[in-house]
């Protein structure tokens, strides 16, 4: 089996943290999601995400805890709930954890949106101040 | 005589309590400077309102965001000419109200396409503007700025409020474009 690079990337005002760990079956993103050009900064972990796609494991934990993110990151983001989709169409274990802080509802609404587009496991956390 | 801008601006600062203003070349790192400011200010001035924190924050990102993207060249023959990304942008408090105000020159061509879109989104119900949002996020066909027109979309959505737009005629190529955004 080909081994996946752990992609990590720390948190900056504008973009988020970024832990995508092939040997763990692990997907993170936290923080903030406010670039300008969102494609460049998610285009590789799109295309993380395909490649770990050929080999995933039998379960895959993902865990988007966002405070903030751009509708040009809306798109970035369903990318990549489209690939973990895939993943989990050809039988796999996928679980998103969609974590957001207590009463904001506009972080839960975004949340539902993705949920009513993208065909996988979707939990709702509710995270107190 | 032509739209004076500066004219505009200076009323616009002197409707209700200016909190953050900025008019010129809106690059990513005036955007950075500017998102760094009002987070700083809507701490002081939003103490136990989180959530209305949240809403001002978002909306001032995606207003920049579309100055940034959007906006187009001013014309030569204004004072503006050198700057590729000219925009205004106030952030004030009108009594209860939040009020984000934006100011940008786009082409004529233009005005038909985006006071269509906006009086579209001026007369649906919250609940057609999730049903839109989610139609658009699903659809491929996002241009390669990202948006593809869900960013006017998501200030409505989340502010609840009608978008209060104006075009100025400024010459024969271009218009001045102007958005009062209000949140509360």
């Amino acid at each position: 089996m080909i081994r996946m690079e752990t992609i990590i990337r720390e948190g900056t005002p504008k973009t988020p943290f970024v832990r995508f760990d092939g040997e763990k079956g692990l997907v993170e993103i936290r923080g903030r999601s406010i670039p300008e050009n969102s494609v460049e900064f998610y285009k590789p972990l799109i295309d993380w995400l395909e490649k770990y796609g050929n080999t995933p494991l039998g379960e895959t934990n993902v865990n988007i805890q966002l405070e903030y993110f751009n509708t040009s990151s809306s798109k970035c983001i369903l990318d990549i709930f489209k690939k973990l989709e895939l993943i989990h169409k050809k039988g796999n274990n996928v679980e998103v954890n969609w974590y957001y802080e207590e009463d904001d509802e506009d972080m839960f609404e975004a949340g539902e949106d993705y949920q009513s587009i993208i065909n996988i496991p979707f939990k709702m956390i509710e995270m107190e101040e | 005589m032509r739209f004076d801008i500066q004219e505009w601006y200076i009323q616009k600062q002197q409707e209700g309590e200016t909190i953050l203003d900025f008019q010129g070349d809106v690059t990513s790192e005036v955007i950075s400077g500017l998102l760094n400011t009002i987070e700083l200010d809507l701490d002081t001035l939003c103490v136990d309102r989180l959530k209305l924190k949240k809403k001002v924050y978002h909306v001032f990102v995606e207003c920049l965001q579309n100055l940034f993207h959007h906006s187009d060249v001013p014309p030569l023959d204004s004072n503006y000419g050198t700057i590729k990304k000219f925009g205004s942008i106030i952030l004030a408090k009108e009594g209860a109200f939040f009020r984000i105000t934006t100011g940008n020159f786009v082409i004529k061509e233009k005005q038909r396409l985006l006071k269509d879109r906006i009086d579209q989104l001026n007369s649906l119900t919250d609940d057609e503007i999730k049903i839109l949002y989610r139609d658009i996020l699903k659809n491929e066909s996002f241009s390669k700025k990202g948006g593809g027109g869900l960013g006017m979309l998501d200030i409505v959505r989340k502010t609840g409020n009608k978008l209060d737009y104006f075009f100025y005629g400024y010459n024969d190529s271009h218009l001045f474009f102007t958005l009062d955004i209000y949140i509360s």
